[in-house]
C-alpha cells in the first residue's frame, strides 16, 4: 500500500464501511487459523520431509502450470481480444468454463481427455507410451487447465483497454503482425499480463481438486500441499494448519515480493 | 492356497438384485399388513417430523432403500440424509449440526463423536465391510491375491492411509507381507474406485460394497487377508436429536432382520 | 456525375480514365474507395515526388479514411493505388514504403525517443547497431539529440511531434502520410512546430500527404490542396487558387469569403437565392460569385442617391468579434457576412434583430465559371 498523497482526504462512510467489513471478511479466517495454530508443536510439523517435498512440489508445479498459461494464455488472449473470427463469443465463454466448473469435475474432464483411456490420451499411450495421471506432468495440466482462464481473462481484459493503433503504428513501420505484438503489444500490457500471470500461480498453487482427480495423490510426486493439507484434516487437524499455514507464508511472501517488483514498475 | 474370483459382472448380479428387491416387496406389504399390529405395540408413539440421518457415503444406497421403507411403514415421517466422509459428518456433528442419527463408516471416527460426548447411549456395529480388489472387467492382468498387485507396469491405486479404507488396506498389505507401492493415495474410496472404473488404474483395494456399486464397470477379486481387516459400521443416537423418537425407530429399523437384508444385498457383511 | 452535389463538377484534369498516368511514372496514383457501413469515401489523388498534397475538409469527411487506405490500414474496396509505379493495392501496411505520423504519434511508450525511430529501420532489416546510428542522425536532424534516451511521456509535445516525424522517415518512405500533424499541439507550440515541419516537408523528396481540417495548416504547409467534403473529392488546385475561387460553403467559410452560385448574363448574375449582382467580370452560364466580408458596407436606412444595384435589406442575425472587427451575421433578402469597425457597429446600433441595408461594390466582387 502506498502512503496517503497530499492532504489526505478522508474516504466518505458509505465507501469506507463496507470497505472494512469487506476487508475483515477477508481477513478474519486467516487471523482464525493463526490463532488456532498449534504453535508449540509447529516446529515437529514442518520439520518433516513430506512438508518439504509438498512444498517444493507445490512451487514447481505452479510456476510451471503458470509458465505454460502465459505461452498458450497470451496468444488465446490476443486471439479473442484482437481479431474477429465466427463464434468469438462462444469461444471467450469456453475459456471461462474452467472458472465456473466444480474442479473436481475438471479433474474428471482431463481423465476423459487425457488419461490412459481418454479422448487424446490413448494415442499418447499407444503412439508414445506417454500416460499422464499420476505424474508430475498430470499436476501440472490440472493446475494449467483451472488457472488459465484467470491469465486468459487478466491479459484479454487489459488488450481491449489497450490502443490497438500502437500495433498500426508498428506496421506501418515495417513490423509483421507478430513482431508488433512481441515489440509493441508485448511491452504495453506486461502489468496486465503480470497481474494475471500472479492470479494464476496463485490459483494453481491453491489447487486441489482437479489436481487429486486427474493426478492421484502420491508424495513427492503429485502430492501438493493442499492435497497435504486435506489429508492431514482427516486425522491431524493441528497438521492441517501447520501445513496450511506453511502454504500461506510462502505464497503471501511470493505474491508480496512479486507486486513490488513487477507490477508497479510501469 | 484359495482363490476365491467372484465376479459381479451383471449376469450374475441380476439373480441378487431381483431377490433383493423381492424382498424389499415383501417386506414392505408385510410392514404395511402388520402396521396395525405395530401401531398397537407403539401407540403412545406415534412417530412423525424429520429424522435427518447423517451417514457414511458408502451406505448411500443401502440407508437410501431403508429410509424409503421406513417413510412407508410410518406415514408422517420424513427421512433426511447427509451421506459424505465419516470424518466430514463427524466434525459437523461435533460442530453442532442437527442431527439425530450418525452412521459412521469407522469406530475411530465414531469415538471422536464420542468422547465429545455427543451420542446417547453406546454406538453399536449394524454391518461390516471387508475390502475387495476392484480389476477390470473380465480382470485382463488376472489379479487373484494381493501378491500380484505388485506385478510390474500395473497401476494399483490405494486410499490414503488417513482415511479408513487406506488403513484398512494397508492392514492386509501387511498381514500378507506384500510391499506395494501404488500410483497414487487416493483421499477416499470412491476416488480409488473411479480411477479404475475410468481404466486410469488397472486395480484398487476399496470395500465390496463399492465393488457391488459400481456393477459390471470393475470386477471384484476377493482375497483372504481381507477378513484381517474387517471394518466395523457403528451407528449411534444423538444426544440433541430433535426427533429421537423416530431416530430410534430408524436405528431399530437398520439393524432389524429387514435392514440386514438390505445391507447385505449391498455388500455389507454381518456384523 | 451527381446534379445536386454542393458544387458543380471540379476540373480535374489528373484524373485517371481522363489523363492515365504511365505505370512507371513516379509518384503517388490512387482512386482509393472504401464502402464503410453506409459511408462511401471515392478519391482520386495524384501527386508527384516532392509534392506535399494537404487533404482538407471537414470532420467525418474521409480524410483519415483516405490515409489509413493509403497505409494499408483500411482495405479498398475498389479503386487503384500505386506508388512509383508498383501497385500496392494488396500490400500489407508492413510491406509498403509509406510512413505515418499519426494524429497523436503513437511514440511507443515503453521505448526511448531513439528506439523509437530505430524501431522501423530495425523492422526492416537494419542491425541493432546500425538502426540506431540511423535513429541518432535522425534525431539530430530534428534537433532532439539532447533527447535520445527519453521516453515519449517526457517529451514536449512539439519534441513527440518531430520524434513521430522522424521515425516516420527513418523508414525511407516513398509516401510520408501526416494525419492532423499539429492538432495535438497549444496554439504557441504549433506556430513553431508548423515552421519545422515545413522546412522537413520541403526537404522530403518523396510524396508527402498531409490530412487537415485547419485550412492555415493546409495553406502553409501544402504544395496543392484536395477539398475532401462527404468522402468526395469537391475542390483541387494550389492554396492561392483554392483561396480566391471556392467552389463550396464549406471552402468559402474557411477562407472567409460570401460565396453565392448563379447563372451570369454578361455583368449580372442572377443568383439561385433570389437577387441579382452586379459584376465586372462578364460570363456567361452558371458562375460562382464571391466578395469578402470587408467589401460589405452596411446602413441604417436606405442610402439616398445609391443605384439599386448590390443594395440589399437584411437583418442582423448574429454578431461576433473577429480580429478587431465586428463580424455581422446577416439575413434577409441576401444572406451574408459583413465586417466593420466596432465604432461603426455602435454607431449604427446594431444588435439581433436590427434591420440594416447591404451594398458592396461590383468592383470588389469576383465572378468565376463555376
Amino acid at each position: 500500500m502506498s502512503g496517503p498523497r497530499g492532504g489526505a482526504r478522508t474516504a466518505p462512510l458509505p465507501l469506507l464501511l463496507p470497505a472494512v467489513a469487506g476487508l475483515a471478511f477477508l481477513l478474519l479466517p486467516l487471523i482464525a487459523l493463526l490463532v488456532r495454530t498449534p504453535w508449540s508443536t509447529l516446529p515437529d510439523q514442518l520439520t518433516s520431509t513430506e512438508v518439504w517435498q509438498a512444498l517444493r512440489l507445490s512451487l514447481l508445479c505452479a510456476t510451471s502450470a503458470t509458465v505454460l498459461s502465459l505461452v498458450v494464455g497470451v496468444p488465446l488472449a490476443w486471439l479473442l481480444a484482437r481479431t474477429d473470427f465466427p463464434g468469438r463469443g462462444l469461444v471467450r465463454a469456453l475459456v471461462t468454463l474452467p472458472l465456473v466448473l466444480p474442479p473436481v469435475v475438471g479433474g474428471v474432464a482431463l481423465l476423459l481427455a487425457f488419461g490412459r483411456n481418454g479422448v487424446v490420451g490413448q494415442w499418447l499411450d499407444a503412439w508414445f507410451g506417454i500416460t499422464i495421471p499420476f505424474t508430475t506432468t498430470g499436476v501440472v495440466l490440472a493446475e494449467t487447465f483451472v488457472a488459465m482462464p484467470f491469465l486468459v481473462i487478466s491479459v484479454e481484459g487489459t488488450l481491449r483497454a489497450a490502443d490497438p493503433r500502437y500495433e498500426e503504428a508498428a506496421a506501418t513501420l515495417g513490423a509483421s503482425r507478430f513482431t508488433a505484438f512481441r515489440r509493441v503489444t508485448l511491452p504495453l500490457i506486461a502489468p496486465g499480463v503480470a497481474a494475471g500471470a500472479v492470479l494464476a500461480w496463485a490459483r494453481a498453487l491453491g489447487e486441489f481438486g482437479a489436481t487429486i482427480t486427474f493426478a492421484g495423490n502420491f508424495p513427492g510426486r503429485t502430492q501438493t500441499m493442499p492435497l497435504a493439507v486435506y489429508l492431514a484434516l482427516q486425522n491431524d487437524p493441528a497438521a492441517a494448519i501447520a501445513l496450511s499455514l506453511v502454504l500461506l507464508a510462502v505464497s503471501i511472501a511470493v505474491l508480496a515480493g512479486l507486486r513490488d517488483r513487477w507490477m508497479t514498475a510501469s | 492356497m484359495t482363490r476365491s474370483v467372484r465376479r459381479t459382472r451383471r449376469p450374475r448380479r441380476t439373480p441378487t438384485v431381483a431377490a433383493a428387491a423381492v424382498a424389499a416387496l415383501l417386506a414392505l406389504s408385510a410392514c404395511g399388513s402388520a402396521d396395525s399390529d405395530a401401531g398397537g405395540g407403539g401407540a403412545a408413539e406415534k412417530l412423525s417430523g424429520t429424522v435427518t440421518v447423517f451417514a457414511a457415503a458408502s451406505l448411500k444406497e443401502s440407508f437410501t432403500a431403508l429410509g424409503e421403507r421406513f417413510e412407508q411403514a410410518h406415514p408422517g415421517t420424513r427421512v433426511t440424509f447427509s451421506f459424505g466422509g465419516s470424518d466430514t459428518l463427524a466434525a459437523s456433528i461435533t460442530g453442532g449440526a442437527p442431527a439425530d442419527v450418525f452412521a459412521a463408516a469407522s469406530p475411530k471416527t465414531m469415538k471422536t463423536v464420542t468422547d465429545a460426548g455427543g451420542t446417547d447411549g453406546a454406538p453399536a456395529t449394524f454391518a461390516r465391510n471387508r475390502l475387495e480388489i476392484a480389476t477390470l472387467p473380465g480382470n485382463p492382468h488376472h489379479v487373484s491375491a494381493l501378491k500380484d498387485l505388485t506385478a510390474p507396469g500395473l497401476k494399483v491405486v490405494l486410499c490414503d492411509r488417513t482415511v479408513p479404507c487406506g488403513s484398512a488396506a494397508r492392514t492386509a498389505l501387511d498381514a500378507a507381507g506384500v510391499d506395494l507401492t501404488p500410483v497414487s493415495y487416493e483421499e477416499d474410496v470412491k476416488s480409488a474406485l473411479n480411477k479404475v472404473v475410468l481404466k486410469e488404474a488397472d486395480a484398487a483395494v476399496v470395500y465390496r460394497t463399492d465393488v457391488r456399486a459400481a456393477g459390471d464397470k470393475v470386477e471384484g477379486v476377493d482375497f483372504p487377508e481381507s477378513a484381517r481387516a474387517v471394518n466395523d459400521y457403528p451407528i449411534a443416537l444423538l444426544k440433541d436429536a430433535p426427533n429421537a423418537a423416530a431416530a430410534k425407530a430408524f436405528i431399530a429399523l437398520v439393524r432389524s432382520a429387514d435392514g440386514r437384508r438390505t445391507l447385505t444385498g449391498a455388500g455389507f457383511v454381518e456384523p | 456525375m451527381t446534379p445536386d452535389r454542393p458544387g458543380p463538377d471540379p476540373r480535374r484534369p489528373d484524373r485517371p480514365g481522363s489523363d492515365p498516368r504511365r505505370p512507371d511514372q513516379p509518384g503517388l496514383d490512387a482512386r482509393l474507395v472504401v464502402d464503410r457501413g453506409g459511408f462511401r469515401l471515392d478519391i482520386a489523388l495524384t501527386a508527384a515526388p516532392g509534392e506535399v498534397v494537404a487533404l482538407l475538409g471537414p470532420n467525418g469527411a474521409g480524410k483519415t479514411t483516405a490515409l489509413r487506405a493509403l497505409a494499408g490500414l483500411e482495405p479498398l474496396t475498389g479503386g487503384h493505388l500505386r506508388l512509383d509505379g508498383a501497385a500496392l493495392d494488396r500490400t500489407p501496411p508492413e510491406s509498403r514504403p509509406v510512413g505515418v505520423v499519426f494524429q497523436d504519434y503513437l511514440l511507443f511508450p515503453h521505448l526511448s525517443a531513439l528506439d523509437n525511430v530505430a524501431f522501423g529501420p530495425r523492422c526492416r532489416g537494419a542491425s541493432k547497431v546500425e538502426a540506431r546510428k540511423q535513429a541518432a542522425a535522425w534525431l539530430d536532424r530534428m534537433g532532439l539529440a539532447d533527447h535520445a534516451d527519453a521516453r515519449p511521456r517526457r517529451l514536449s509535445g512539439g519534441q513527440a511531434q518531430r520524434v513521430a516525424l522522424a521515425r516516420a522517415l527513418a523508414t525511407r518512405p516513398r509516401l510520408l502520410l501526416l494525419d492532423e500533424p499539429l492538432a495535438a499541439l497549444d496554439a504557441r507550440t504549433r506556430l513553431e512546430v508548423r515552421a519545422g515541419l515545413r522546412r522537413h516537408l520541403a526537404e522530403f523528396e518523396a510524396v508527402a500527404v498531409l490530412v487537415t481540417h485547419d485550412p492555415l495548416d493546409a495553406m502553409v504547409l501544402a504544395d496543392r490542396l484536395v477539398v475532401v467534403e462527404h468522402g468526395r473529392v469537391v475542390q483541387e488546385g494550389t492554396p492561392g487558387d483554392i483561396a480566391r475561387h471556392p467552389r463550396t460553403d464549406y471552402i468559402a467559410r474557411l477562407v472567409g469569403l460570401n460565396l453565392y452560385r448563379g447563372r451570369a448574363d454578361g455583368h449580372t448574375v442572377r443568383l439561385d437565392a433570389g437577387p441579382s449582382i452586379t459584376t465586372t467580370e462578364e460570363l456567361r452560364g452558371p458562375v460562382f460569385v464571391a466578395f469578402p466580408p470587408g467589401a460589405v458596407t452596411l446602413y441604417g436606412k436606405r442610402p439616398a442617391g445609391a443605384s439599386a444595384r448590390n443594395l440589399w435589406h437584411c437583418e442582423v442575425a448574429g454578431l461576433e468579434t473577429h480580429g478587431d472587427q465586428i463580424r455581422a451575421d446577416l439575413t434577409g433578402e441576401l444572406p451574408l457576412a459583413a465586417d466593420l469597425t466596432t465604432v461603426a457597429a455602435a454607431e449604427l446600433g446594431l444588435h439581433p434583430g436590427t434591420p440594416v441595408w447591404a451594398t458592396v461594390k461590383a468592383t470588389q466582387t469576383h465572378a468565376y465559371p463555376a
